[in-house]
């Protein structure tokens, strides 16, 4: 009954590795990318960490009792936080309060 | 008064042809079972609600939408000419499926909607997606023991991958006569990815396991994520050409999304093509399941017959091997780390973005109500993405002619 040979087992033993071996590529292109573009790009991100009381992103916004600071944090992303954490210690959010949300770098 | 012309209308009422074949009316209650799961149930609404309407069309007795017999035979053979003179409204648009259009077109808009941030921040996450596919070659050496030819069972064992435009990609090149059962399945178990996985994910891991926290993964620059659809785009398609219209299509739209200068682009590819190419590829892959279909002897080779069932099965095994293929790398991961990745984010592996991803998180959370692996799932979820087309190139690649 069926087909199967040796050639087939074959072909998937090959076929799997095959996967394995092309992701294992692209996990590579993904280091090679990390130490080639990202060492600019921390320096850039990184650099407004170092005063933040000036950080041109911070967004005064509504939600919470009083006011939330956010930094490079888009709205919706912090009502998605203030939900969970809501969600979270069962209370009402208009019962606790949020200082701020800060994007981690 | 001339009771003929009565007589002419009855005969050219689909009512005569109904009940010719049992295999008619039970389509056409299948249809509506389809449907049903759909709208009622929620069972991935946006193509089933296609794939069952295309079913009922194709099998109602006389409505000349679809030809199946018009597309028969090796896909080189077919006279395209024949089909746009005498074909219906779903032959024509079924061109899309059968020249495989359709499934580049919709990885593209996938690639618009997908974020592959999670997978730069921890890029390990390929391995768990490329573990994920033992369902495809496990499901392809089960089909071959149950009698299918190689190509048949190349085409059924991509079910495996959960990866629904890819399934058709390849059954097109290799399989078309069985693009019906095959896309079904394929559809029918994303949908039902949340029944099947947790009672798997729940027998492979232990509860200390499940409780593991997840550190935050690191933030990725713009510039890597602009480098890496064209990156990945040249090393994929180096490698195996065959699925450089698959990964080509989804790199291409991942660009639109990230490169930040084509916007427009990015929100059409994302919403209205999407949209419409869901539309035309539901339709006409649901009406290529055709109940009674006479073969070239008499026999019927539509789709209710044995070998339906037997992929029907071959797709549930697919599936589940393809979450345990995930998991147990995923538990290997947490011994190699120190117990600092969560195994349940490697049933993500199977591609179905992000249905997967959701069931990593549901399944963790009931273990530890604080725990959210829904992002540290995406990276593995989408990774899948990737490996299912790469394993269906190398598929290609073999039996393709």
């Amino acid at each position: 009954m069926g087909n199967i040979n040796f050639e087939s087992l074959l072909i998937s033993i090959i076929g799997f590795s095959i996967v394995f071996l092309v992701l294992i590529i692209l996990w590579a292109i993904i280091a090679v990318l990390r130490i080639v573009l990202e060492r600019t790009g921390e320096t850039a991100v990184a650099a407004p960490a170092t005063a933040p009381t000036q950080d041109p992103g911070m967004v005064p916004a509504k939600g919470s009792l009083g006011e939330i600071k956010l930094y490079d944090v888009p709205d919706r992303i912090a009502a998605l936080i203030m939900a969970i954490v809501a969600d979270e210690m069962k209370a009402p959010l208009n019962e606790l309060r949020f200082i701020s949300i800060r994007k981690k770098k | 008064m001339d009771y003929s012309r009565i007589l002419t209308l009855w005969e050219m009422s689909g009512f005569v042809g109904l009940f010719q074949h049992w295999e008619t009316p039970v389509m056409l209650v299948i249809a509506c079972v389809l449907l049903y799961l759909a709208i009622v149930k929620k069972f991935e609404p946006l193509l089933l609600v296609g794939i069952a309407f295309g079913m009922l069309l194709a099998n109602l007795p006389f409505s000349d939408l679809m030809h199946m017999e018009l597309f028969r035979g090796d896909p080189a053979s077919v006279d395209y000419m024949a089909i746009l003179h005498k074909g219906g409204l779903l032959d024509i648009l079924y061109l899309g499926v059968k020249l495989g259009i359709y499934p580049c077109l919709i990885f593209m808009g996938v690639g618009a909607m997908t974020d592959f941030g999670p997978l730069m921040a921890r890029p390990s996450s390929l391995i768990l997606g490329a573990a994920a596919q033992l369902g495809v070659y496990a499901a392809f050496l089960l089909a071959l023991f149950l009698g299918f030819m190689p190509n048949e069972a190349a085409s059924i064992g991509i079910i495996g991958g959960a990866d629904g435009p890819t399934a058709i990609f390849l059954t097109t090149k290799l399989a078309p006569h069985l693009l019906g059962p095959i896309a079904i399945a394929a559809y029918s178990y994303m949908a039902l990815i949340p029944l099947i996985q947790p009672p798997i994910m729940m027998a492979l891991t232990t509860k200390t396991e499940r409780n593991v926290v997840m550190k935050q993964d690191r933030a990725v620059s713009r510039s890597t994520r602009i480098v890496f659809p064209i990156a990945v785009t040249i090393a994929i398609v180096l490698i195996l050409p065959a699925v450089a219209p698959l990964i080509g299509c989804l790199m291409l739209g991942n660009l639109f999304r990230e490169c930040g200068v084509t916007a427009r682009l990015s929100d059409t590819t994302q919403n209205a093509l999407m949209n419409i190419v869901t539309i035309f590829l539901a339709t006409t892959v649901g009406a290529t399941s055709i109940g009674f279909l006479p073969g070239e002897s008499g026999q019927n080779v539509g789709f209710l017959s044995l070998e339906t069932v037997k992929i029907i099965i071959l797709g549930l095994l697919a599936f589940s091997f393809s979450t345990v293929g995930g998991v147990i790398f995923g538990k290997i991961m947490y011994r190699i780390t120190g117990g600092k990745v969560n195994p349940l984010i490697g049933s993500a592996g199977v591609s179905a973005v992000p249905m997967a991803a959701r069931v990593s998180q549901l399944v963790g959370q009931r273990a530890n109500p604080s725990n959210f692996l829904l992002m540290h799932a995406m990276g593995p979820n989408v990774a899948g993405v990737i490996g299912s087309a790469v394993a269906a190139g190398f598929l290609l690649s073999m039996f393709g002619r």
